[in-house]
């Protein structure tokens, strides 16, 4: 099993393994779960182990290394230099990118080992991970339900404890919602806090990356490597990096946590019970529940497809099978398909999925001459009123919570043919892109109370399934976010391994 | 839904015209699909239509303080080899991606 961000640095520290060691138990757990979860598109073993064993060779360089040794999964949207990068699409299957992500260079210079690239939705666009081109990943809790999306395949790593810790991207929840969806902590950190130069756009204006990890300590550890100003990301952010490790004090007695209870009336009753019981964990930790309002906020789902849309289908008009990626074979007999513009036409419908097609016409229309001003325009005055919302709330408090997700995981298939139901998931989540401003979510309870799931996953049971709080913050102050998710995190006893063994095929 | 302003679907000549803009050849199937899902889609999101934004600044970017503009100095990127090695078709001796041809 896995360890934590600073157990394996301890082992390593103290001589008791390598990060050979390391590596080597991850690969194997990699190969044990994976045929059972898909949450990896492509495993990196032979430079994996060579990385670890570089890092073994010089100790005294890696000494002080805050991520030494340390296995890292990266979500498949993310550029690595030499390694295939699909974003589990068939435009880019055979994908090799010719450069680093800022995020890949900033996590290898602390001394991370990447094992490989990890399964989401095509183009991270989905709430499920069912969008991906090379099949569904599964939640490691019941392999019969989605992990979550879009950085599904992330989360289930994690959860599965083949990695300490994975990268996602988060355009609308894609970090926070498989985190809760798979019993995971993650961030999705303010706009500009984190480069995104080497991220496969989605929507520019909203797209960030994080991390996912087990614990709150790692989520910080991690957040401290990614974070700071990029020559190459114009939108990164030159304000200072705290040391977010030294927020977690466990002290919440200065905290004023806002709840916006109008919000939450006909969310899933267990989401609903364990919600309330967290927040009186930490009401009971001396912090103070305020109730507040944010009268726009159920404009946001709406407003967060109109404009993710438009920019999704500005991004990938990029797709064109010419300098890199798929292109469809030799024109056909209808002399419409001959040309370049029948080229373009024809490696744009083999290379994109459903879902990907339906969101580029979407945005091509609310782009289109007539129906930008009613659509487009009118959904970004519509995104000042929700941001304004929030600088109101917090004028009276210092975070905003709610659940992540107003359901557990679903299963499989369940949503699937629905679009707009699909789209509901993101009920909770879509905020906080549309503000720029910081969230996580954090594990705050299972299905059916006990916390306990039957090995493997029982189709027929919907008990033991993890459920996230969401704590949405200040711009560019994840540490609070980080210190109250702590302090909460220091009360609980959540199971934090799935029932594994997961059965191998 | 809402008793005003509702899309009332699209027709199949609508989804083309916009499939065209988008570059994408859709399949019978996929244009009857969306011309009923894209119509679902907008009628769900008609609600932001009630919201009175009248005076209200658009919001495009929430990026908070930009990095100034970097120096003009000369700074190592890939070369042409590298560029076209992606490449569905590359004339890689000529140094160009080749395109089906686009005139006549």
């Amino acid at each position: 099993m896995s360890a934590t961000i600073r157990e394996v640095r301890d082992a390593i520290r103290s001589g008791t393994r390598s990060a050979a060691d390391v590596c080597s138990d991850a690969l194997a757990r990699i190969e044990q779960a994976n045929p059972s979860l898909n949450a990896f598109n492509t495993v990196v073993a032979d430079r994996a182990m060579a990385r670890a064993r570089e890092i073994d060779k010089d100790p005294d360089r890696w000494r002080s290394a805050p991520l030494a040794g340390v296995p890292v999964a990266l979500k498949d949207n993310l550029c690595t230099r030499g390694v295939r990068t699909t974003a589990s699409s068939r435009m880019l299957e055979h994908y090799v990118p010719p450069y680093d992500a800022t995020v890949v260079a900033r996590l290898e210079d602390a001394g991370a080992v990447i094992v490989g690239k990890t399964n989401c939705d095509e183009f991270a666009m989905g709430s499920s991970n069912e969008n991906s081109a090379f099949g569904p990943v599964r939640n490691p809790w019941a392999l019969d339900r989605i992990p979550g999306g879009t950085s599904g395949g992330s989360a289930a790593a994690v959860a599965a404890g083949l990695t300490p810790v994975a990268l996602g991207s988060d355009t609308g929840g894609s970090i926070r919602q498989p985190a809760a969806l798979c019993g995971v902590v993650g961030l999705k950190p303010t706009y500009g806090r984190v480069s995104r130069y080497g991220l496969i756009a989605h929507a520019s204006s909203l797209d960030q990356i994080g991390p996912l990890a087990r614990t709150v300590h790692d989520v910080a550890v991690t957040l401290g490597v990614l974070a700071g100003p990029d020559p190459a990301d114009a939108t990164s952010a030159a304000e200072p990096v705290p040391d977010y490790t030294a927020a977690l004090t466990g002290d919440v007695r200065d905290i004023r946590i806002g709840v916006p209870r109008a919000l939450l009336e006909g969310i899933d009753a267990e989401v609903a019970r364990a919600t309330d019981a967290a927040l009186e964990t930490l009401r009971s930790r001396g912090a103070t529940l305020v109730d507040v309002d944010l009268p726009h906020a159920r404009y946001a789902t709406p407003v967060y497809y109109l404009v993710s849309t438009a920019e999704a289908s500005s991004n990938l008009a990029r797709y064109d099978g010419v300098r890199y990626g798929f292109r469809a074979k030799d024109d056909g007999p209808n002399p419409k398909d001959r040309g370049l513009r029948g080229m373009y036409a024809r490696t744009r419908a083999q290379g994109f999925g459903p879902e990907v097609k339906r969101r580029i016409m979407l945005g091509t229309y609310v782009l289109s001459a007539g129906y930008y001003d009613a659509y487009y325009l009118k959904a970004q005055r519509a995104r000042t009123l929700i941001l304004r919302d929030y600088d109101r709330a917090f004028e009276q408090v210092d975070v905003v919570a709610m659940p992540t997700s107003p359901t557990p995981a679903v299963r499989i298939g369940e949503r699937v043919s629905n679009p707009v139901q699909m789209y509901l998931m993101d009920v909770f989540t879509v905020s906080a892109n549309l503000s720029g401003l910081p969230a996580i979510s954090v594990p705050c309870g299972f299905t059916g109370g006990s916390g306990t799931a039957q090995a493997g996953g029982s189709p027929s049971s919907d008990g033991g399934l993890p459920i996230g709080l969401q704590l949405m913050g200040r711009r560019f102050d994840e540490a609070t976010l980080l210190r109250i998710a702590d302090a909460y995190e220091r009360d609980t006893e959540w199971p934090t391994q799935p029932p594994l063994p997961i059965p191998s095929r | 839904m809402l008793a005003f302003g509702m899309p009332a679907g699209f027709t199949r000549d609508q989804i083309a015209a916009i499939a065209a803009l988008a570059h994408l050849d859709l399949d019978a199937a996929e244009i009857d699909l969306f011309a009923r899902q894209l119509g679902e889609i907008l009628e769900y999101a008609e609600v932001v239509q009630q919201l009175d934004t009248a005076g209200v600044q658009p919001t495009s970017s929430v990026a908070g303080s930009h990095l100034s503009d970097r120096a003009d100095e000369v700074q190592p990127s890939i070369d042409r080899d590298e560029a076209l090695a992606g490449a569905p078709d590359a004339a890689v001796d000529a140094g160009f991606f080749r395109v089906p041809r686009v005139l006549g």
